[in-house]
């Protein structure tokens, strides 16, 4: 049998993904088994202009990290489309724009005043801010343009599967390696994790839900065996798909929601507006404004993992077109 | 052209829905912007629906439930009375206008409050504008 052709990317993402796909150990070998890796950026040294040369649908899997941020990221993601059988959306900013996609509350020329000129640690008194062109004497420099809107890669090109978490967990990882070894992997457009939430994993007694006040993470010692959001810990595991194990609750923190909603889910963040404040509990208008009060960053809290894949996708900064 | 606001009205059925038909039965005569749609209670409105319906071109939602201790459900909608100002807490953090989504009680018997909701609401959105679902970035 042939090897399979194997390529990997890093988009808009920190490099936790391809570090991921280092944490399977010994089965790194069993992948240099069955796969000829033919581009990993943060790896091997190879060029874009080896995949450009490539004939299209040369690569037979294509694990995609990151979100798209920049035009860069866009072209390759391009490009790795044409040259590749199977694109999979590896990590949590590829399948739903993951913690860059917090951006969307803001746009590309705030970010850069940030960055480069108002952050207390700079020192920029020209104001001088990074340019897609620059002249120098040379010629003109190109670096790649920051995009106002973070997207995940399904909204770029067609994507075959997604493997979400932040970053995606081992066991899920060597999963995917069996299948793609035993060439058995599931219908186009699956998710490759449970279908069901982190709820349904998570090791804690769950009795009654029904809180009276929210607690921040540092506010309170949880009991340790009991359901934290049944203290008073706003914990995303209702809304947030299975696949990891409850690894954070397992180490005493509360879900984040890095896998994204579960299946049949198309907004993270308006599922998890419900079911936290169904069970605040609250009958009064005071009560109700307490609640709205202790949950300090809404947007924020729920939407941590997966803004550019809710129904909104960012921020909006209306124009008033009418008095 | 002068801009008609495009309201979408969740009301519940024993109600809220209610109170919209008397109004029409009664000929009191309200802004044609909204588009209702009949739910079982308040209670059942999961926040998905009002972001789908800004994302379907809606510019402004309102929500139309019993009076607080008249639920058909018992307390179905306390829990919307809970849902809706955290939401419309996200969605401020989200750059929509307060006034775009409003949760109001209204009996079967309030078919001129019902009316009077539906008028004030239009104008307030007519004053705010159309909903820009790409929200004045380039590449939204």
């Amino acid at each position: 049998m042939d090897k399979l052709k194997l390529a990997l990317y890093w988009a808009g993402s920190c490099g936790g993904c391809d570090v991921a796909v280092l944490d399977i150990n010994d089965n790194i070998l069993k992948l240099a088994d069955i796969a000829d890796i033919l581009f990993w950026p943060i790896a091997l040294d190879f060029k874009y202009t080896d995949v450009e040369g490539m004939d299209d649908n040369y690569i037979d899997v294509c694990l995609f990290n990151g979100a798209i941020i920049t035009s860069e990221n866009e072209r390759i993601a391009r490009l790795l489309r044409a040259k590749s059988k199977i694109l999979i959306a590896f990590g949590s900013c590829s399948c739903f724009g993951g913690i860059p996609a917090l951006a969307n509350f803001s746009n590309s020329a705030d970010i850069m005043n940030y960055s480069y000129i108002a952050a207390p640690s700079n020192d920029n008194p020209t104001g001088t801010l990074p340019q897609v062109l620059t002249k120098v004497d040379e010629g003109i420099l190109e670096l790649p343009a920051l995009y106002d809107t973070v997207r995940t890669l399904a909204q770029v090109v067609p994507v075959e599967y997604f493997l979400p978490g932040c970053p995606p967990p081992v066991s899920l990882i060597i999963d995917l390696v069996d299948k793609l070894a035993k060439n058995e992997l599931p219908a186009i457009g699956s998710t490759l994790t449970p279908e069901k939430t982190v709820c349904d994993e998570c090791p804690l007694k769950k009795e009654n839900k029904c809180i009276s006040k929210i607690f921040r993470p540092h506010e309170l010692i949880p009991e340790p065996e009991r359901c934290l959001l049944e203290q008073g810990i706003i914990c995303c595991g209702p809304a947030t798909r299975s696949g990891c194990g409850a690894a954070c609750i397992k180490a005493g923190m509360p879900c984040r929601g890095c896998f994204g909603p579960p299946e049949g889910i198309t907004d993270q963040g308006a599922k998890l507006v419900s079911s936290i404040a169904s069970i605040y509990d609250a009958e009064n208008e005071d009560e109700i404004t307490r609640m709205v009060n202790e949950i300090v960053d809404p947007a924020g809290t729920f939407y941590r993992f997966a803004m550019a894949d809710s129904i909104l996708r960012r921020k909006r900064f209306q124009e008033k077109t009418h008095e | 052209m002068s801009f008609e606001p495009k309201i979408v009205g969740f009301l519940c059925n024993w109600c809220s829905y209610g109170a919209a038909d008397l109004a029409g039965t009664s000929r009191t005569k309200y802004s044609s912007n909204i588009r209702i749609i009949r739910v079982m209670c308040s209670g059942r409105i999961d926040p998905t629906f009002i972001l789908k319906a800004f994302e379907k071109g809606a510019d402004g939602v309102l929500i139309c439930g019993c009076h607080i201790g008249d639920c058909h459900y018992m307390e179905g909608n306390i829990k919307a009375a809970r849902r809706i100002p955290l939401l419309k807490k996200m969605l401020l953090q989200l750059g929509i206008e307060d006034e775009r989504l409003r949760l109001k009680w209204c009996s079967a018997a309030e078919g001129k409050l019902f009316a009077s909701i539906v008028d004030d609401m239009t104008e307030q959105i007519r004053k705010l504008g159309p909903f820009n679902y790409t929200g004045g970035v380039k590449d939204g």
